[in-house]
């Protein structure tokens, strides 16, 4: 069934009444204004762990809910509502889904717990260009006693600036566009050789650009086995694409129920302004494009809980829809509200730069609709 | 979950013993499609095969009751047999405007005796009907229809013309929408009847279109006497009826254009026709990126269609004005696909006559397809519908 269950219901009640009440869109102007340097919140960040949402994905025996990937969706979505920052997506979804799925015991024993109470951020590094690219990752791990050395440069790191840990991905055989020969690694930020650097963007956020110059890790580092670290990689950014269609999706719902209300208020020409046909079609179509997008993000978020490995396809469609639909939700938003649009009093320009930052992360429209045609055979 | 389970396994089961092979090829042709009625010719013995074998279960209407001639089954076992029967390749054993627009009328509207007496004939593909919703001056603005019902005692005389009437030169039956007050609001004047096409005064005429086919006729009523037993619901209260039936068109002709071509996109299409580089990719590379978009949204809109009828199966309700969602996206999107079709066929497609093309039937199709976001609802109208009713814009 195509629809939430009662469980999951409740949890989406529960998280709007959250975030509406303590991290509505004041709250990533606050972290703006302020130049707050981590991007987030960490008082805030505690308070969802103590509403559970940090331990989402990690299983009940691990100490997390195990409530599954309809349920991190459903939080993603009503974060993208109020544009939340926090590290959700990088360190309760990417990193909890590597650990828990590829682990060692000891790598999970000293993380999860940490991820669960909301004292740990798990950064995952993977792109080197302009582009997201995982099979084209060039960064070397060479082996160095029984460890390797990671040399490399990783650009827009996710919570890169303010991780305890990054997960990374590195060759240790191969070159680069093969998706053979990657392995992943758990680093500790603060290993010597690696340097972080902030950068500012477009949504507030922040992301960094790690240097690993000869970063030493040790065997015990690598999660998942060397050389083939590339299908769980696919599998933690498959997490990490629906996580942000989800949070695309309620962005594109919300700068479309703002533009609505302001539709039903705004007066011109002596009338109420989504009188007009010309508006009321442009706002219809919109309607219509949301509303597709919702239902890729679950038919993608229940194609995980399925099947990680094999939910490929349907990520791809909802990141793909989503990406575009939150595009056309903004610049309809903006179009729609008219001068005022244009205008930092307003929230729209915010919701218009998450949506560019968010829809090109992790593969934009352009990339996934490559994978679904490919996966489709053409 | 185990009813559910072992309801699959014994409809396969089923299935694998009874769909005769040659009901398990793609359908090449209108004729390939079993419509059913008194003047039905199958085309294959298999054809009729398959249809009884098919009607004795209830599975030609597999959702309606068992009393009626249908299966009796829920809305998950209705799934589970089209799954089972897409897996297999299995065509429709019929298909009709009983099936898709009358049936589910008379289920909500009809009396009892209407019930006992269309529905199983509907069901075993006996009486093929159509619908006359349609005039030359009430398109889009349906309820301004003039076809006039006046009272003759024990029945109506009906006069007045519909057009656009699909199969009507092959219907048996038509359900019908008439004026019956011309002194009440347009919306409040109408009532929903039902007579035989071939009572004295009624005649029909096919419309050539541009695809060279006649699919729609005009019909014409020339003082057609109609006992009232033949009204369906209340008197004057026929629009309720009409726009009932009007949200199941929607979501039909929404959900419709995937049968075509095997269920293929216009990328898997294109890629077997023009074929694909050393990684798979399709060898057009402005047409990929466009059949890429065009493949994403098919698959995200399939999403929908399956979103809406669970949402409307856990609610217990309909899918109501969001069929005009479906609707009008739907449309689009096939309109689109054929688009691409077309591109992808390049001079291939320019053949109108011609054992090698099927006498065009690419550009025939395409053609075809133009009327998708006109019949049923135009899509403006669908964009009306959905900005006043979905999201309360208001009124100019």
């Amino acid at each position: 069934m195509l629809v939430l269950n009662d469980d999951q219901a409740m949890l989406q009640d529960a998280a709007r009444g959250f975030v509406t009440d303590k991290a509505p869109v004041a709250a990533l102007r606050r972290i703006r204004d302020e130049r707050v340097a981590e991007g987030f919140d960490r008082d805030l960040w505690r308070a969802m762990a103590a509403m559970g949402w940090t331990g989402i994905l990690v299983p009940e025996d691990e100490g997390g809910l195990g409530f599954g990937f309809v349920g991190a969706g459903i939080l993603c979505e009503e974060m993208g509502r109020t544009l939340t920052p926090s590290p959700f997506l990088s360190t309760a979804m990417m990193a909890a889904t590597a650990l828990s799925r590829a682990g060692s015991p000891a790598q999970k024993e000293h993380w999860l717990p940490a991820i669960v109470a909301g004292d740990a951020v798990i950064a995952t590094a993977v792109d080197e260009g302009r582009g997201h690219d995982p099979a084209g990752t060039a960064m070397r791990a060479e082996r160095h006693g029984n460890g390797f050395r990671l040399t490399g440069t990783k650009t827009y790191v996710v919570d890169g600036q303010a991780a305890d840990a990054v997960l990374v991905a590195a060759r240790t055989a191969g070159s680069a566009g093969e998706p053979g020969g990657i392995s992943l690694f758990l680093v500790d930020a603060k290993a010597r050789g690696l340097a972080v650097e902030r950068l500012a963007t477009l949504d507030s956020r922040g992301a960094a650009e790690l240097t690993f110059d000869g970063v030493e890790v040790t065997a015990d580092d690598v999660i998942g086995a060397v050389d083939d670290g590339h299908g769980l990689l696919e599998v933690v950014l498959g997490v990490g694409r629906a996580g942000l269609a989800a949070e695309l999706s309620g962005n594109a719902q919300e700068s479309f129920t703002r533009t609505m209300d302001y539709l039903k208020e705004r007066k011109q020409f002596g009338r109420t302004i989504g009188a007009f046909q010309a508006l009321q079609h442009r706002a219809a179509h919109l309607f219509c494009e949301v509303e597709i997008a919702r239902s890729a993000v679950l038919a993608a978020l229940q194609a995980l809980d399925a099947d990680a490995e094999a939910a490929g396809l349907a990520v791809s469609v909802a990141k793909a829809k989503a990406s575009s639909v939150a595009r056309l939700a903004a610049q309809e938003a903006v179009q729609m509200h008219g001068g005022i649009g244009m205008t930092d009093a307003i929230d729209i320009g915010l919701f218009m730069k998450r949506m560019q930052v968010a829809s090109t992360l992790y593969g934009d429209a352009d990339f996934h609709a490559d994978r679904v045609a490919l996966a489709r055979g053409f | 979950m185990d009813s559910l389970d072992a309801f699959r396994r014994e409809t396969r089961a089923w299935l694998d013993a009874n769909c005769p092979v040659e009901m398990r090829t793609p359908v090449t042709g209108d004729d390939d499609i079993c419509w059913g009625g008194r003047r039905w010719v199958f085309k294959s013995e298999a054809q009729k095969v398959w249809l009884e074998r098919m009607a004795a279960r209830g599975w030609t209407v597999p959702g309606w009751p068992q009393a009626y001639g249908g299966g009796g089954l829920s809305h998950e076992e209705v799934t589970i047999l089209k799954e089972e029967m897409r897996a297999i390749g299995a065509r429709s054993p019929l298909e009709s405007f009983g099936i898709w627009m009358l049936g589910p009328a008379l289920l909500a509207f009809g009396s009892e005796a209407q019930k006992q007496e269309h529905l199983p004939k509907i069901a075993r593909g006996e009486i093929r009907w159509c619908q006359g919703y349609s005039e030359p001056n009430a398109g889009s603005d349906l309820a301004s229809l003039q076809t006039r019902a006046d009272d003759g005692g024990d029945h109506f005389v009906v006069t007045g013309s519909k057009i656009w009437t699909s199969y009507a030169d092959k219907a048996d039956m038509i359900f019908c929408l008439v004026r019956t007050d011309f002194s009440a609001p347009k919306h409040l004047g109408i009532s929903f009847i039902l007579f035989d096409m071939t009572a004295p005064g009624v005649s029909t005429k096919p419309i050539l279109l541009i695809s060279g086919k006649s699919p729609f006729c005009e019909t014409f009523f020339d003082g057609v006497k109609v006992p009232k037993a033949n009204l369906v619901g209340t008197l004057n209260r026929g629009w309720d009826i009409a726009k009932y039936l009007l949200t199941h068109e929607r979501e039909m002709i929404g959900g419709g254009g995937g049968g075509l071509l095997g269920g293929r996109s216009p990328g898997q299409v294109a890629a077997s026709e023009i074929g694909t580089d050393g990684q798979g990719r399709l060898a057009d590379h402005f047409l990929r990126a466009d059949a890429a978009r065009a493949e994403v949204d098919a698959l995200a809109f399939a999403a929908t269609m399956t979103r809406y009828k669970d949402e409307a199966a856990a609610g217990g309700k309909g899918v109501g004005d969001k069929s005009s969602v479906l609707k009008y996206y739907g449309t689009e999107l096939n309109k689109r696909r054929y688009e691409l079709l077309m591109r992808a066929a390049g001079h291939e497609g320019l053949e109108w006559e011609g054992a090698r093309t099927h006498d065009g039937e690419r550009p025939r199709d395409w053609l075809r397809t133009k009327a998708n976001s006109i019949e049923g609802g135009t899509s403006e109208v669908m964009l009306d519908i959905v900005a006043k009713r979905l999201l309360q814009l208001p009124n100019a």
